[in-house]
């Protein structure tokens, strides 16, 4: 088909034809659209049949783990989440999601287990005074609901960088852990969940050494209530709110991708924002 | 013979019926994760007028309860959406065609006398080229929504990586309203757009699918009554 344009000129250009030719144009023209527009509903039609993987036809997960590489290739300590002063945001935040918290938790009793601990036997029991040990770290951040809306909220914890220090996992290299100096040298992921193991998280080991990254067990200055975690619950402000886990019962360090709450039901399993 | 003039490029062409049903799409996609957190409304002081959207208008689309699936679309259609518009924007600078879209000195004072004429306020049509300036002004005014629905969009996806950019935008909820609005706008686009279309004819549609479109024999003291969208 003739496409040039004089575009300095002025209007496009003009040429003569015949009454059968510009029938011949527009017949030719209906029919490329008419393939195209049967070739894009097949497109369409055979994305939306694909066999299901967790909820979502197959394409869309292969998509969502193309974005979630590209994202990690990106990934730096460096990009920090929106901070506002330390205890500025307003007291109470909204409630959302008890999934794993139906029974009762007495924090005494309580016990953070840990596996894939470069020491020992790699695991570990801990309770809560030997998070209290760790030094606190408190700061307002924004929690983001993978439904859409926001909070900021006053948090108070151990950073979990200095949690990895004082705890270090197991490696590839058998070095401890130095989140520091060889990242790279950590298993990829971690995976937590709630003591009934109703609720679980999986989390690229980046996200987690973050410094914005706590184990939390204060809430507005005051020990987390039950409602939102307590006695520790995960603080990622660099995931959506359905990756801060309340009420951890365990840690896990290892090298296959961990299974996810959400991610089983159609969610994207890295959900790094 | 008659007289034919090759109005749009192939590439032009292409774009555009590219862009229609990638974008529908987004905006299908978009309206199934709005719903999950439906907070915009139009209203006056504490008095709303409209709220986005009515339960009804979700039940009836069958809407509710599809935040993963419309945020996987969502997630896999930025791509097309995005590079066929950058290669869209590419291709007009490239080729000139750009000449014919971007608004000129004189194009806000034609797009005020086109909009009196389509009202039927007013009698005077003034001269065009390819577009009048109602349309230059539209239709670069749109790849601008484009651009930004790709900002406001990255700017709510990736808060913490793209930090910089969330917070020239406004912050996270500034964006995320920004992002919606800009959707509401594409609607407002689509709904003119489709009116002048079926006001033009035939012979203006057949252009964006063909390429073509017949140039009416010169007559005296003819004025063309219709712009082409």
């Amino acid at each position: 088909m003739p496409q040039s344009h004089d575009v300095k000129a002025g209007p496009p250009r003009q040429t003569e034809a015949s009454d059968d030719e510009i029938k011949r144009r527009g017949r030719r023209g209906f029919l490329a659209s008419a393939l195209a527009v049967g070739g894009g509903y097949g497109v369409w039609h055979w994305l939306g049949t694909r066999r299901r993987d967790d909820g979502i036809p197959w394409p869309l997960r292969r998509a969502l783990e193309t974005n979630e590489s590209i994202a990690r290739d990106f990934q730096a300590p460096a990009h920090r989440a929106a901070e506002i002063a330390a205890g500025t945001a307003p007291p109470n935040p909204r409630l959302n999601g008890d999934i794993g918290l139906q029974s009762r938790v007495d924090s005494a009793s309580w016990r953070l287990n840990v596996a894939g601990l470069a020491s020992g036997n790699g695991t570990a029991s801990l309770s809560m005074d030997d998070l209290l040990a760790l030094p606190v770290t408190r700061m307002s951040t924004r929690l983001c609901c993978i439904e859409g809306w926001s909070i900021w909220v006053n948090w108070g914890g151990v950073r979990y960088s200095d949690f990895l220090r004082r705890y270090p996992s197991a490696t590839r290299s058998g070095e401890p852990a130095d989140a520091g100096q060889r990242p790279h040298d950590l298993y990829d992921y971690v995976a937590m969940a709630t003591p009934d193991g109703d609720y679980y998280v999986g989390l690229d080991v980046a996200s987690v050494i973050h410094p914005q990254t706590l184990l939390a067990y204060e809430i507005d200055g005051a020990p987390l209530t039950a409602a939102h975690g307590a006695p520790l619950r995960l603080v990622i402000p660099s995931k959506y709110g359905v990756k801060n886990i309340k009420r951890i019962g365990s840690i896990r360090y290892t090298g296959v991708r961990p299974a996810d709450y959400w991610a089983q039901q159609g969610y994207d399993w890295y959900c790094g924002i | 013979m008659p007289l034919v003039s090759n109005k749009h490029p192939l590439a032009i062409r292409w774009f555009h019926w590219v862009n229609f049903p990638v974008l529908a799409g987004m905006i299908w996609s978009g309206l199934l994760i709005y719903w999950a957190n439906g907070i915009y409304r139009v209203g006056v002081g504490g008095h709303t007028l409209f709220h986005f959207f009515p339960d009804g208008f979700y039940k009836r689309l069958h809407v509710p309860q599809r935040l993963a699936e419309g945020m996987a679309w969502h997630f896999a259609l930025m791509w097309l959406f995005a590079i066929n518009g950058v290669l869209y924007v590419l291709y007009t600078v490239f080729s000139g065609e750009w000449r014919y879209l971007l608004p000129d000195r004189r194009s806000f004072k034609d797009a005020w006398l086109v909009t009196l004429h389509d009202l039927h306020l007013g009698k005077t049509l003034p001269p065009q080229r390819k577009y009048n300036g109602a349309q230059r002004i539209a239709y670069s005014l749109v790849v601008v929504m484009g651009a930004g629905s790709l900002a406001t969009g990255l700017a709510i996806y990736k808060p913490t990586q793209l930090a910089w950019l969330t917070h020239w935008l406004g912050g996270y909820e500034w964006a995320r309203w920004e992002h919606f609005w800009l959707t509401i706008g594409y609607l407002g686009f689509f709904l003119i757009h489709v009116a002048q279309v079926a006001r033009a004819g035939w012979n203006n549609f057949r252009s964006m699918v063909a390429g073509y479109e017949r140039v009416p024999p010169p007559s005296v003291n003819e004025v063309r009554d219709a712009p082409e969208p």
